[in-house]
């Protein structure tokens, strides 16, 4: 089902699926395998999240800075450190080439409650540019055919 | 010499607050008009540094930047040191004061960003005639926390990292990248608990609502710009601060977001020039 982002609510002019945002999500491992000096930022990093949008969570397990795997969530009794869930629109926004205002970053998202952050924020915290650029890669690769 | 040297000038002056005596360093070029300019919290006077640089502004301005104590080449004050470092609304005010009387600067424009663009609305409230003009960018009576400051200062987490991070996603994303780059730079080599005691200004200390509605611009033009990226300090609390102030003006900058002077100096340049221009036409300069 395609939907734009005005028609769920007041937000940016971009069209998408939720299996496109999902799908995107999926690739993310792919992306940062391939780009060297942000797995090196997280060399120090080793930590199981719950990451992505809010119609489909994923378990992300990152051991030195690579994601070593990433299985939809539920997973039973499968624990998390922390969680960083938006909502598919505020994933396909953050992920345009030039972002709207308001939709440009991980924290302007939660600010405006499309994004929820929860847990031990401690590895979120402390490698705050590492997941805000690991989870912006889908940009850089073309979200939506835009590159 | 071939080699290019810039025009700005940095000097130390030893100036007196509270009682204490502060050796603040500070840059400055051009003639004319007094400009004082502000940094935003937890960074430094770079941030001016094209502003210091402009040909034509510098005709008609001295353009100076100072870093506040604790901040950039100002160090801390002798007895501060194994202190926490909390800026007021008091202590900020008193900086700026002694700072333009140490320099015997006849009544400066004050342009501040950030927490600098709140401290100007405090000085339009209490001290408007000792100003000429003045500027507040993404400035407002108040807006609300979007993340926890403890996480600015403790050991198991590295503040530079942390700071710059933060506030990264404040800068709009169509300015260079190497400007961009070097706005978070000054982020990452700040104080340990400096960005974090600045903010204690910012959160705790320095809320204006309520009393904003006092300024009066007949006293000292004010002038509000915000840039269109900056969800710290909003536009629209720009503008709810504006319609507060009768005869204030508000701009919002389009693809500037909290850093305008230093992330996108060419931009910023576009929305500070026709403010320049109309405070020369009010002073005849």
């Amino acid at each position: 089902m395609s939907v734009s982002a005005e028609q769920r609510s007041k937000g940016p002019p971009v069209s998408f699926t939720d299996a496109a945002v999902i799908d995107a999500f999926r690739h993310i491992p792919d992306y940062l395998a391939r780009d060297a000096a942000l797995m090196a930022r997280g060399r120090l990093l080793d930590v199981d999240c719950l990451l992505g949008p809010t119609v489909q969570p994923f378990h992300v397990s990152i051991r030195a800075g690579a994601i070593v795997d990433i299985t939809p969530a539920p997973v039973l009794m499968r624990s998390s450190r922390f969680s960083y869930l938006a909502s598919p629109q505020a994933w396909a926004a953050y992920w345009q080439p030039m972002p709207k205002a308001g939709w440009h970053d991980l924290l302007s998202l939660t600010k405006r409650g499309e994004a929820t952050l929860s847990g031990d924020l401690h590895p979120f915290i402390a490698h705050l540019q590492y997941f805000k650029d690991v989870l912006a890669l889908p940009r850089r690769h073309g979200f939506g055919g835009a590159a | 010499m071939t080699a290019f040297i810039e025009p700005i000038v940095g000097r130390y002056v030893h100036v007196e607050i509270d009682g204490e005596t502060n050796r603040i360093y500070f840059e400055e070029n051009g003639s004319g008009i007094p400009l004082v300019c502000l940094h935003t919290a937890g960074s430094d006077a770079r941030q001016w540094r094209h502003l210091l640089t402009d040909k034509e502004f510098t005709k008609h301005f001295r353009v100076i930047a100072f870093d506040m104590p604790w901040h950039g080449k100002s160090n801390p004050p002798d007895s501060g040191y194994g202190t926490e470092y909390k800026l007021t609304t008091a202590s900020y005010t008193a900086t700026i004061r002694a700072f333009c009387k140490a320099l015997d600067l006849d009544r400066p424009v004050v342009m501040g960003c950030s927490i600098g663009g709140r401290i100007v609305l405090n000085l339009a409230i209490d001290h408007a005639k000792e100003f000429r003009a003045l500027i507040g960018l993404e400035a407002a009576d108040f807006q609300q926390p979007w993340y926890d400051t403890a996480w600015l200062n403790r050991p198991d987490v590295h503040g530079g990292e942390v700071c710059a991070a933060l506030v990264s996603g404040l800068i709009a994303p169509q300015g260079p990248q190497v400007a961009r780059n070097e706005t978070l730079w000054g982020y990452k080599q700040g104080g340990p608990g400096i960005f974090k005691g600045d903010l204690y200004f910012y959160r705790v200390d320095g809320d204006l609502r309520g009393r904003t509605a006092s300024i009066d611009v007949r006293e000292c033009p004010l002038y509000l710009l915000t840039g269109e990226y900056d969800f710290s300090c909003t536009p629209e609390d720009t503008l709810r601060t504006a319609a507060g102030i009768k005869g204030a003006e508000a701009t919002v900058m389009e693809a500037l977001g909290h850093f305008p002077m230093s992330e996108n100096p060419a931009q910023f340049r576009r929305y500070i020039a026709p403010v320049l221009d109309d405070i020369r036409a009010r002073n005849g300069a």
